[in-house]
């Protein structure tokens, strides 16, 4: 049956061939050989092949001349000519070769030579050596490491706390630990060096808000649940994370944490709390900004903090809800990839927190010194006062900027070097101007602690003034 | 050709120039001086030394089963997990605030998947906490847990005297306090812990002066600066040297501190085969010649990132002919030590002193505190104009806090006890003995039939033992039976089916404490059939042999 149509259709096709007239014939001629000769033609014009020949390669790469490892640094640059403290930075502090009253290092509870912290340092040095050999997973454990971070969950009243062992690491490694790529997170402006550092880790969407204004930070939480409206499947897995800090490094001033929270909850944005100034300093009992503004710490989805300067150890904590921090356990680089905090500067850490928390009235003395300094030092022409009244870290800058900042950090300079000439020890805030994300002024850095008695207070005060009017009018 | 190691793999092409034997390498160790008398008179002499690396292939059976292991372990982990969704198995791990349940979740559900099913299985064998000083004997705090590794409860009871094979304590010098230990009590008395200042600002001490020049003169270079964290030392100073623009051409098994620090540079990262020249070359090669991709705009600067011994593979870097290839295409070479400074080479210097080379040959050195000097810390060193540069660009120097002195203290002594400046040769004995113990602890192993990687003169000695349930069988035997602390490894720090132990061999072993551990481990190899090797020539061809390595062009 099948042949016999096949037959059929041939046959009729062949009649039909000749039954077409000749320029039906033709035509259909012609086009049969244009497509053959579209076939075999060239559409294009094959270029020359690119391809390097091995000489050529060679004389590339002899031509190639790398920039230097590193680019010449100029011999007079300050940096290079650091201030030498010989012996101990404490209360009283020699520097380069002349004894100061220290207004720069962070001691503010003046725990670096107390020495009840020195002799619990030396019986662990005595017990345990120095070193660790080893990070916490692999024997870098020791019960003084787990003693400290009970202690320190307990002081803050949080469920458990973590230990790092350098101040810097911890943030820059707790934020990364839970913030990944395409989570958003909300950073205020004048962030520190340490959070920038662990936002840039995490590869995250980072929105900067303007310094401690709320009111911009929620119209930025707004623009993201709008966003967030569009693409629900996306939202249900971008985390949000809000990241500030208690007592900012770079400003001196105090976080606005109530209505934080109130943001946190009204568009479900995880707070991380930078403590690292405040810890130990604001609060009736030092618990840092959470106290001050009597939050419940349960609000906060972590805090972290160094103990290097309130505690005047080394090394940094993170505390908060088990189900958070218990995560860094294994996702913390700075924690799982780094030896352990020796066991001596643990002991001291201890110790330290001992001293506080028998001595609560200590944090009153520091605010009332605080509020001392900050009174006497107002009204200098050309200099103004920025941060808190009750930050025992604050910056004076200048009233108005020459214009250039590289002639503002020499005038502040000579300032300073004008102190420490007449025994007062203070310093600039120093940057990195070119990887920080929004560059604070130029400013020298007070830091009060609560050693320096009135007097030294007033004279410090007044050293300043009267330097100051010498240098700038 | 004769194949000197006997069961080993030579890499390279190095055996082709002399055909040596294992005995005409130590001897090599020995004339060491005048391999350095050449290299100043400007001719390199790297083939000199014989490197003796294996790295024995897994036979296929324990491949499969080990998969299997995994496999097993998942299926039950997916089981587990449903009948915790359906509340018929009580969920112990810690759960989100009640008022925070309607946030995006904190984690992703199969983020914790590894963790929950296969770690907390066997997370007792990490983590233990120790109550003594981690010298060659150190005291475990026994914990037991009632509620199958969910949480731990300490029994008071201490399991004393326990062998340490776990910390990197390479020369010994990290033990209790003893009289040699007094400048540290003298200075932590005056000094105390903290420093509670930047490097830039007010935290500069003698004592970090002091250290800098001891590091620079032991290193027998221009210049160093420390810092207080070895970790830091990477991820916030590789930023400072290379960004956007350059290019930075990473060994795949570099460590996270290493891989954190080029990816916070902002610079184009690009991988090499570990160990493996000719994957260097090439990408080396490509990278100069056609610049970088889409713009076609010629790298501004090319950095080579090694490590001296690689901690989890106990490989020895082949320096030589790395710098033999930085040479020729004019990159930089940033090689981190902190598995080999002061544990490798005759007088402790590293692996640029291993191989007879000038330090200055690598651009920037880098190490840490930690392991050798049992102290913390790190630090950078090399000429005196990348030191200044450092100075004043480094993030370390002007936002962390500086090394606390008691530790600077630590490192000093254990740097003139090394460097014989006390008077005495016992920092030399240190090291002779540890390069002593190493050989004779790798070669007993090697005769049992384990398979052990690495190179036969690193400190750190890895032996595969391929299946997740003998890493935890094996950890816990020696500790509760054998009173051996030993670190075992997985996934992720490992290839997924190449979990192993992992012993850290140190001078202050003695030859009892070593042939302790080694009855031990001979005991466990019968238990759980861990003597997987075959003494078969090559091994892992396709990631090792570097003539394997196909070249396109």
């Amino acid at each position: 049956m099948a042949t016999a149509t096949e037959q059929w259709v041939l046959v009729e096709m062949v009649q039909a061939l000749y039954e077409a007239p000749a320029y039906h014939l033709i035509l259909e001629g012609i086009l049969i050989l244009w497509i053959i000769r579209l076939l075999f033609s060239k559409t294009y014009k094959l270029q020359e092949r690119s391809d390097l020949t091995v000489k050529e390669k060679e004389e590339l790469i002899e031509e190639w001349q790398p920039e230097p490892l590193v680019p010449p640094v100029p011999k007079d640059h300050p940096a290079l000519n650091y201030n030498i403290v010989s012996g101990p930075p404490s209360h009283k502090i020699v520097v380069n070769g002349k004894e100061c009253i220290n207004f720069a290092s962070f001691n503010f509870l003046g725990l670096l030579d107390n020495p009840r912290v020195k002799a619990a340092a030396l019986a662990s040095l005595k017990k345990y050596g120095v070193g660790t050999c080893g990070p916490r997973g692999f024997y870098g454990t020791f019960d003084v490491h787990l003693d400290l971070e009970d202690r320190l969950a307990k002081f803050m009243k949080a469920e458990e706390a973590i230990i790092y062992s350098y101040g810097f690491a911890t943030i820059a490694s707790a934020i990364p630990a839970y913030s990944k790529r395409g989570d958003i997170v909300f950073v205020d402006r004048a962030a520190c060096f340490a959070i920038q550092k662990g936002l840039q880790a995490s590869r995250s969407d980072i929105k900067l808000f303007k310094h401690n204004d709320v009111a911009d930070l929620e119209r930025l939480l707004k623009e993201q649940e709008i966003e967030d409206q569009k693409n629900p499947r996306k939202a249900r897995v971008t985390r949000r994370f809000i990241v500030v800090e208690g007592l900012y490094m770079n400003t001196g001033t105090i976080c606005p944490l109530p209505e934080l929270v109130k943001l946190k909850y009204k568009y479900k944005a995880r707070i991380f709390l930078e403590e690292s100034l405040s810890f130990g300093v604001l609060g009736e009992h030092g618990r840092g900004v959470t106290e001050h503004y009597g939050i419940n710490i349960d609000d906060i989805d972590f805090i972290s903090a160094n103990m290097e300067n309130a505690l005047a150890s080394i090394g940094g904590f993170c505390c908060g809800r088990s189900f958070v921090i218990d995560h860094q356990r294994l996702s913390g680089q700075g924690y799982c990839f780094s030896a352990s905090l020796p066991p001596l500067l643990a002991a001291a850490a201890i110790e330290a927190l001992n001293i506080m928390e028998e001595n609560p009235g200590i944090f009153a003395v520091l605010k009332e010194k605080c509020r001392q300094i900050h009174k006497a030092l107002q009204g200098i022409s050309g200099l103004k006062v920025v941060g808190e009244s009750s930050s025992p870290a604050f910056h004076l800058q200048l009233e108005e900027s020459t214009g250039s900042r590289e002639q503002d950090v020499r005038l502040l300079q000579e300032i300073v070097d004008q102190c420490m000439n007449k025994n007062i020890a203070l310093t600039q805030a120093r940057y990195l101007e070119k990887e920080e994300k929004c560059l604070p002024p130029p400013s020298i850095r007070v830091v009060v602690t609560v050693e320096q008695t009135e007097e030294e207070l007033e004279r410090a005060a007044s050293t300043i003034k009267e330097v100051a009017q010498a240098v700038l009018l | 050709m004769a194949n000197p190691g006997g069961g080993t793999v030579c890499n390279g092409k190095l055996h082709n120039h002399k055909k040596q034997s294992n005995g005409s390498q130590r001897r090599n160790c020995t004339k060491n001086g005048i391999v350095k008398e050449a290299q100043q008179n400007g001719k390199p002499h790297f083939y000199d030394k014989l490197i003796v690396e294996s790295f024995e292939e897994a036979p296929l059976h324990v491949m499969v089963f080990t998969y299997m292991g995994y496999g097993i372990g998942t299926l039950f982990g997916y089981l587990r997990d449903f009948l915790r969704n359906w509340g018929i198995e009580k969920c112990n791990a810690a759960v989100e605030r009640k008022e925070q349940k309607d946030f995006v979740p904190l984690y992703q559900n199969f983020e914790n998947f590894f963790t929950r099913n296969l770690y907390m299985r066997i997370r007792d064998n990490w983590n233990r906490p120790i109550c003594s000083a981690p010298g060659p004997l150190f005291d475990v705090m026994e914990r037991v847990s009632d509620d199958y590794n969910w949480t731990f409860r300490f029994t008071g009871r201490i399991i004393k005297d326990v062998i340490n094979m776990g910390s990197y304590n390479f020369l010994g010098l990290a033990d209790k306090y003893d009289e040699s230990m007094k400048t540290i009590k003298d200075v932590l008395e005056v000094y105390g812990t903290g420093v509670a200042s930047t490097r830039h600002e007010m935290g500069t001490l003698d004592k970090h002066k002091e250290l800098e020049d001891l590091v620079a003169k032991f290193l027998n270079v221009e210049a160093a600066m420390v810092f207080g964290m070895g970790f830091a030392t990477n991820s916030m100073n590789i930023p400072a040297l290379v960004g956007k623009g350059c290019l930075i051409l990473s060994d795949e098994l570099n460590h996270t501190s290493l891989v954190l620090g080029a990816r916070l540079s902002g610079a184009t990262i690009r991988i090499f085969k570990h160990n493996n020249t000719q994957s260097l070359e090439k990408l080396l090669r490509d990278a100069v010649i056609y610049g970088q991709p889409r713009t076609r705009r010629a790298w501004k600067k090319i950095l080579i990132l090694v490590e001296g011994v690689y901690s989890m593979e106990g490989s020895i870097v082949h320096l030589p002919q790395i710098i033999a290839l930085k040479k020729k295409y004019k990159a930089y070479l940033y090689i981190d030590e902190a598995h080999s400074i002061g544990a490798v080479g005759p007088t402790g210097r590293g692996v640029t002193e291993f191989f007879g080379l000038d330090p200055h040959e690598v651009d920037v050195l880098m190490g840490t505190f930690t392991k050798s000097f049992g102290a913390s810390g790190g630090y950078i060193a090399g000429r005196k104009d990348l030191v200044d540069y450092l100075r004043v660009h480094s993030h370390s120097a002007v936002y962390a806090t500086s090394m606390s002195p008691p530790i600077a203290e630590q490192i000093i002594r254990s740097l003139k006890l090394i460097m014989g400046l006390d008077g005495t040769t016992q920092g030399l004995q240190k090291v002779q003995q540890l390069a002593k113990n190493t050989r004779y602890f790798r070669q007993r192993l090697q005769e049992m039939g384990f398979i052990i990687y690495g190179n036969e003169n690193a400190s750190v000695v890895p032996l595969l033992l391929y299946m997740p349930g003998k890493v935890a069988a094996f950890a816990r035997h020696m500790l509760q039976e054998k009173k051996i602390g030993v670190v075992v490894v997985g996934f992720p720090a490992t290839p997924l089916a190449e979990a192993r132990a992992r012993f850290c061999v140190s001078a202050a072993h003695t030859r009892e404490m070593l042939d302790t551990v080694l009855e031990a481990l001979d005991e466990m190899g019968d238990l759980l059939q861990l003597k997987y090797s075959r003494h078969k020539k090559s091994a892992r061809p396709e990631l090792y042999d570097e003539t394997s390595f196909e070249l396109e062009d």
